[in-house]
């Protein structure tokens, strides 16, 4: 992740842009870069795309994968959905909400790690799984996925 | 003689390790100063048997299933280079039991070759369906889909040609083509197999597509969660530019389609059809009121063709080998294969394809093998989070589109998820409301509303099943699309087919 600076930031809005690309594309590409979207940036979406502050906010809170606040350093996303439930996933996420302190949805408060619940990652045969800072993982029981949170020394 | 090695690069294979076998095998090869060709591949489907690696040899290509990095110096001590018998052999691949009981056409050439070597995919048989739809005017193309008797793979099945002729028929000079590659059911993933594995015949089919509809542009909507398949599709889209199989003037026909590709933001509200055009065009995922239906008035108010992954896939071999021979397939209207995906607790969790007509039973027994866990089966689900649990007294209904509408269920995308004896209906039927809640437009009042009442008397020691009866009803009635009007069918199913879990009884609380 690159950390958040206005002129980048405006690069990309103005890039998509320029592409003839919509509002989600330029969130998508600020989300990928910086992790989220930087209020500053949100004046130059306005203008660029001629939205209100009201639609673009609004267009931001509605997807699970953009937000307005800096994601931990490490980012593990549980997948809560039903193949991966008929295999145990319910009890796993008890188990790292238990061993982290955090319910899904919250960031540690050094910002060391954020634990998000996701939603099928199309490894459903092979679960439970999960996407570590983007990683695959799949087939994790307790002491899998304690290993691959020490290796990421929070 | 160079030995080849073929290794798959899918997400799932990946997320087990793939990456470290092939380093390790590379590694050893050198050390013992052995020429070898690692090919990374797609993957076969067999998700059982991920990592499985595969080793050309003059009597066909021998397998190795559930390789770890730490299988490898075993491996070199069989000679598994030679197709040398290894505890973890699977003999010849094409023998395996799994995969030669299938009747493939949209697979058969997943996890053959690198899945972005055009060369190998037109060697395999790509590319035939495009060079007769480039003898072909739009009308006739679209005739040869009506007549396969092909159904809409995303959920609804809804005929394809129905769809194509409107959007034909729709004067414009400006229309789309949009893939919908959202695949927002969970225990779904042939959509997320093909585009790592295949991704040119995605490619070939949409072109099609665009020649039979008169559209010259195409939009790929990729969920996120596919980070892998970005890549793949990606790096095939400018090879197939390239090769001059999209893009201007294609194969010299004087005949144009572009595709692009645009990833979604993680809702699964976006996989239906009008949320996704607003998706597309920058907006919140608000599901639109049809009509106007998008095929007159879709992506920027223009003609638009929406059809998901393994519709478009189905298309090239009816245009090779003819509208006739995929009818064959299958029974009654529900014709061609399907290709099922096996997940949860399931010994052989994978991707399944067989035409139309076979019994759940068979292929929770022939292919799935059990449960994982070894316990009964207490349900399956099948159709993804809007679809029905049903209890094993169901099992012999036959998987056709007919079959499951008279249980009042569905085949969705083909998901079959298989839960064991523990599993607490209840917290299922919870689940579903839960998700709903999550997911929710916000449309539609009932399903806005309804879905969190629904979780919340369902939380209770003593559920008011009469309210949620009613609740269901309601949603049923007052919902814009399936997310709200389906939502009950995963509640009502398992409340009629496991009335036990439902009686009073302390819960636990929420998370
Ligand atoms: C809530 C909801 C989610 C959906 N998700 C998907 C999806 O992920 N992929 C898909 O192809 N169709 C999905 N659909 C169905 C689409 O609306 C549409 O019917 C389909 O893309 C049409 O393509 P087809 O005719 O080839 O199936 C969804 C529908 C609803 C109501
Ligand atoms: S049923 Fe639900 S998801 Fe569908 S349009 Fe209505 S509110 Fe939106
Ligand atoms: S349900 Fe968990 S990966 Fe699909």
């Amino acid at each position: 992740m690159t950390r958040w600076n206005e002129k980048t930031s405006r690069a990309l809005i103005e890039e998509t842009h320029k592409r003839g690309e919509t509002l989600t594309m330029a969130l998508r590409a600020l989300v990928d870069t910086f992790g989220y979207v930087d209020e500053a940036a949100i004046a130059p979406l306005m203008q660029t795309f001629a939205r209100s502050r009201a639609e673009v906010l609004g267009v931001i809170a509605y997807y699970d994968d953009f937000r307005t606040t800096p994601p931990g350093r490490h980012v593990v996303r549980l997948c809560q959905a039903e193949a991966c439930q008929a295999v145990g996933a319910r009890e796993l996420t008890a188990h790292i909400c238990a061993k982290t302190g955090l319910s899904l949805g919250q960031t540690s408060d050094d910002g060391a790690l954020t634990l998000e619940g996701v939603y099928c990652l199309g490894l459903c045969a092979n679960g439970p799984a999960a996407l570590i800072d983007d990683a695959p993982m799949a087939e994790l029981d307790k002491d899998r996925l304690d290993a691959k949170l020490a290796a990421l020394k929070l | 003689m160079t030995a080849r090695v073929y290794i798959p690069a899918d997400m799932l294979s990946l997320a087990l390790g793939a990456d470290e076998v092939a380093k390790a095998i590379a590694e050893t090869a050198k050390a013992e100063d052995t020429d070898i060709d690692i090919v990374r591949t797609g993957s076969r489907g067999a998700c059982w048997a991920e990592p499985l690696i595969e080793v050309e040899t003059d009597a066909g290509r021998v397998a190795y299933g559930k390789i770890s990095k730490n299988d490898v110096p075993g491996l070199f001590d069989a000679e598994f280079l030679q197709g040398g018998t290894h505890e973890k052999s699977l003999g010849l691949t094409e023998d395996i039991p799994y995969l030669k009981n299938q009747q493939r056409f949209i697979f058969k050439n997943c996890g053959l070759y690198d899945p972005c070597d055009i060369d190998a995919y037109e060697a395999h048989g790509g590319f035939a369906g495009l060079r007769v739809a480039l003898q072909k005017s739009p009308k006739p193309i679209t005739e040869e889909v009506q007549i396969s008797g092909l159904r809409g793979r995303g959920g609804a099945g809804f005929p394809a040609a129905i769809k194509w002729r409107t959007v034909l028929g729709a004067e414009d000079p400006q229309k789309y083509v949009v893939c919908n590659a959202d695949e927002g059911d969970s225990g779904t993933f042939s959509d997320r197999l093909i585009m790592e594995g295949d991704p040119f015949r995605l490619i070939e089919g949409m072109v099609i597509a665009g020649f039979a509809t008169r559209a010259k542009n195409g939009v790929i909507y990729l969920r996120s969660e596919y980070p892998i398949a970005k890549t793949v599709l990606r790096k095939a889209i400018t090879r197939a530019k390239a090769a001059g199989w999209l893009g201007t003037n294609i194969k010299g026909s004087g005949r144009t389609f572009n595709i692009s590709l645009f990833v979604g933001g993680g809702s699964y509200v976006c996989g239906e059809e009008t949320a996704l055009l607003e998706s597309l065009e920058g907006n919140r995922g608000i599901v639109r009121a049809k009509p106007p239906l998008p095929a007159y008035e879709g992506l920027f108010g223009k003609p638009t063709l929406i059809n998901n992954v393994i519709t478009l896939c189905a298309v090239p071999d009816i245009l090779a080998k003819g509208g006739a021979w995929h009818a064959s397939l299958g029974t009654g209207r529900s014709t061609g294969t399907m290709p099922f995906q096996l997940s949860g607790d399931v010994k052989y969790g994978g991707l399944v394809e067989v035409p139309f007509g076979m019994s759940l039973r068979a292929l929770l027994d022939d292919f799935g093998g059990g449960t994982r866990s070894g316990l009964p089966i207490k349900a399956v689900q099948i159709g993804g989070p809007l679809g029905a649990y049903l209890p094993p007294r169901l099992f012999d209904t036959p998987l056709t589109y007919e079959a499951f509408a008279a249980l009042g269920a569905g085949l969705g995308h083909g998901g079959v998820v298989v839960f064991n004896e523990n599993t607490d209906m209840r917290a299922q039927a919870r689940y579903a409301f839960e998700f709903c809640a999550h997911e929710s437009c916000g449309k539609c009042t009932p399903c806005r509303i309804g879905a969190v009442r629904g979780a919340e008397i369902l939380a209770k020691d003593a559920p008011d099943l009469a309210l949620v009866e009613d609740l269901c009803e309601v949603m049923i009635d007052g919902s814009a699309c399936a997310m709200g009007s389906m939502t009950p069918v995963p509640v009502q199913s398992a409340i009629t087919h496991f009335p036990d879990d439902f009686a009073a009884q302390p819960q636990k609380m929420a998370q």
